[in-house]
């Protein structure tokens, strides 16, 4: 976060006495004007929610004052651990979420690479305005879209792969829960690797043109410049980028899972905060629910100081 | 890197042909599901059926779209997608300028203090139920509202608008300054008209954000049929037509009157492309700011 948090360099100042301090807060008045509503704003929107957590140790009743609730310790953590659909749930959560780290964050590097090696300017515009239109679009059409190329009536992959003579009959892809985990993953791809490429492209850009020229005098072809000049070059931002989404691997949503699923691969589709929901709303069981939630949370937070402290060890780079 | 084509060995020819070969394909790849999509909504229903379909209709038709138009929720939808699309657009930016300004001002006392509370905000959530109850104590269900209000501040685009304006020189504002202006009067108009390519590109995050957004219509509106949006309407028929999916409550008394003149297909490629067009007739003009924009955020982290 010092990355983010603290970039200028801070001014020498004098430690303030504290009727110093009010006689340039009121100088500031404007400045306090325009950042405290939002302050509170944020206070209210994301922090409060997090004092919900409360509930995950009460047997939350909604309409009740905070003090009329009863308490009951770690039941639900003990009840969300014993719990084979809670199991089954992360097991999916951390399947399609592997998946996406690794695809997710592969494709993007390549497609940014090879993106760099064309010459050819119209050309390059093209591919590049062509592959961030499906960032724009959002997951409900993505989802109808996905499902339409897979369906078995006149899907477009069913029909190439009948044409191609991999299959006679069409294959129940949307049906079937094994393929479940990879058809997210796909469609991740689909959706987001052009725009997720922009940062690597614009990494790559920084890169300073004489040593792609030293490696030519050198006598390297364009697969070993690639390997030599620029995947070194975009090393850091790789590394950034891969200690952030380790920090999302457990919250990756629900949408694509939600939307894609359907009763037949249900086994395949909950991830944790589906069940969150299933459980939480779908039952109203509110104080299992935040529990789900909160075990998410709590992970991701762990996992992203693993990550970065990993880093940090290996590679002296980190983002916090 | 001016590497001429006339010392390229015969491993780079060929690396190159796979260059414009692999990308031509992802090019297909991406493009083709829209225009298949397009091609169907333009097309008759019942010739649909039988297949072979790809990017042209074969029996040209605007009856699908003429079916959806009729959709009294299907209009709603797009009213109310519209409305909060500019409501939320232009309060979001708004406040992350505002946000953002005051973070740029090396001298602001709570600078430090706001950006960490803030940054924190981007790792650290209390998750789907405690803010659906939040929400509900807030008395914001089953209001417009909670379309644009939770939402409002989002520290990464305050994080990005500042680091645009961090680059701006610092003398403009001390010479506005020493002329007498206060804080409001440098920020509105000084700082603000110089960062209109971080504000569009934020502008744009916002819009599309807005216009996707399904979720906050069924977990907090989705009995309201007068707050419904045209994504949770495409939503629907999608998740009514998917395969083995009980939906019951979904099945929306629109389909069993559509289902005589055209197929649930049709009517689901027809509302798909109702929804994205938009999107497609803004994208060309913003595109050079979000590239600028996303860049901006790179080089920042």
């Amino acid at each position: 976060m010092e990355a983010i948090t603290a970039k200028k360099p801070e001014k020498q100042k004098p430690k303030p006495k504290s009727g110093r301090f009010f006689k340039i807060a009121l100088q500031q008045r404007y400045l306090y004007l325009m950042s405290l509503p939002f302050v509170i704003w944020v206070f209210v929107f994301s922090y409060l929610p997090l004092w919900g957590w409360t509930m995950a140790f009460q047997n939350f009743r909604p309409g009740r004052s905070f003090f009329d609730q009863t308490w009951v310790g770690f039941d639900h953590f003990i009840a969300l651990f014993s719990d084979d659909r809670f199991f089954l749930a992360l097991r999916n959560t951390l399947a399609m979420s592997f998946m996406g780290l690794i695809a997710g964050f592969t494709v993007p590097i390549i497609l940014a690479i090879l993106i760099n090696e064309v010459r050819q300017q119209v050309f390059k515009r093209f591919v590049q305005t062509v592959s961030y239109l499906p960032h724009f679009v959002s997951w409900v059409v993505v989802a109808g879209i996905v499902t339409k190329m897979l369906s078995t009536e006149n899907g477009a992959v069913n029909d190439l792969l009948m044409f191609l003579g991999v299959i006679d009959t069409p294959y129940q892809f949307m049906a079937k829960g094994n393929w479940f985990w990879s058809i997210v993953t796909a469609a991740d791809v689909w959706k987001e690797s052009g725009w997720n490429a922009i940062i690597y492209l614009a990494a790559i850009a920084g890169i300073g043109p004489e040593l792609y020229e030293a490696a030519k005098v050198d006598g390297a072809s364009r697969i070993q410049q690639i390997w030599h000049v620029t995947i070194p070059g975009i090393r850091t931002t790789i590394i950034v980028l891969l200690i952030m989404s380790i920090g999302h691997l457990v919250s990756i949503g629900f949408e694509k899972q939600f939307l894609l699923s359907n009763n037949l691969v249900r086994e395949y589709a909950e991830v944790l905060d589906l069940y969150a929901l299933n459980y939480g709303l779908g039952m109203g069981r509110f104080s299992y629910g935040t529990a789900i939630n909160m075990f998410n949370s709590v992970v991701s937070i762990l996992l992203l100081f693993i990550a970065n402290g990993t880093f940090k060890r290996i590679t002296k780079e980190s983002i916090m | 890197m001016n590497r001429t084509f006339a010392r390229a060995s015969w491993s780079d020819r060929v690396f190159d042909i796979s260059v414009y070969v692999i990308l031509a394909i992802v090019t297909v790849v991406t493009l083709y599901p829209f225009l298949n999509v397009l091609a169907i909504s333009f097309n008759n229903s019942t010739d649909t059926v039988r297949g072979g379909i790809t990017i042209w209709p074969r029996e040209f038709t605007l009856e699908n779209y003429r079916v959806i138009f009729s959709f009294p929720s299907l209009l709603t939808g797009f009213q109310i997608s519209i409305l909060r699309t500019v409501v939320g657009t232009f309060l979001g930016l708004a406040s992350a300028a505002m946000l953002a300004y005051t973070l740029s001002r090396v001298d602001f006392q709570g600078r430090r203090y706001i950006s960490v509370f803030l940054a924190i905000t981007m790792y650290v959530s209390g998750g789907l139920i405690p803010v659906y109850i939040l929400i509900r104590d807030l008395g914001m269900m089953n209001s417009f509202a909670v379309y644009v209000l939770p939402g409002l501040v989002s520290a990464f685009n305050v994080f990005i608008i500042r680091s645009f304006m961090d680059g701006l020189p610092y003398a403009l504002q001390e010479s506005a300054k020493l002329d007498g202006a206060n804080d409001w009067t440098i920020f509105w108009r000084i700082i603000l008209p110089l960062c209109k390519p971080a504000l569009a590109t934020i502008a744009l995050f916002l819009a599309v954000g807005q216009w996707n957004a399904w979720l906050d219509t069924y977990l907090y509106n989705g009995s309201n049929a007068s707050l419904t949006t045209l994504q949770f309407e495409l939503m629907k028929v999608i998740q009514s037509t998917t395969t083995g999916n009980s939906g019951g409550d979904y099945r929306s008394q629109n389909m069993s009157q559509v289902m005589n003149r055209v197929s649930p297909e049709s009517v689901k490629m027809a509302i798909t492309i109702v929804v994205t067009v938009p999107i497609l007739v803004v994208y060309p003009f913003l595109q050079g700011y979000f590239v600028k924009g996303m860049t901006l955020g790179a080089v920042k982290s």
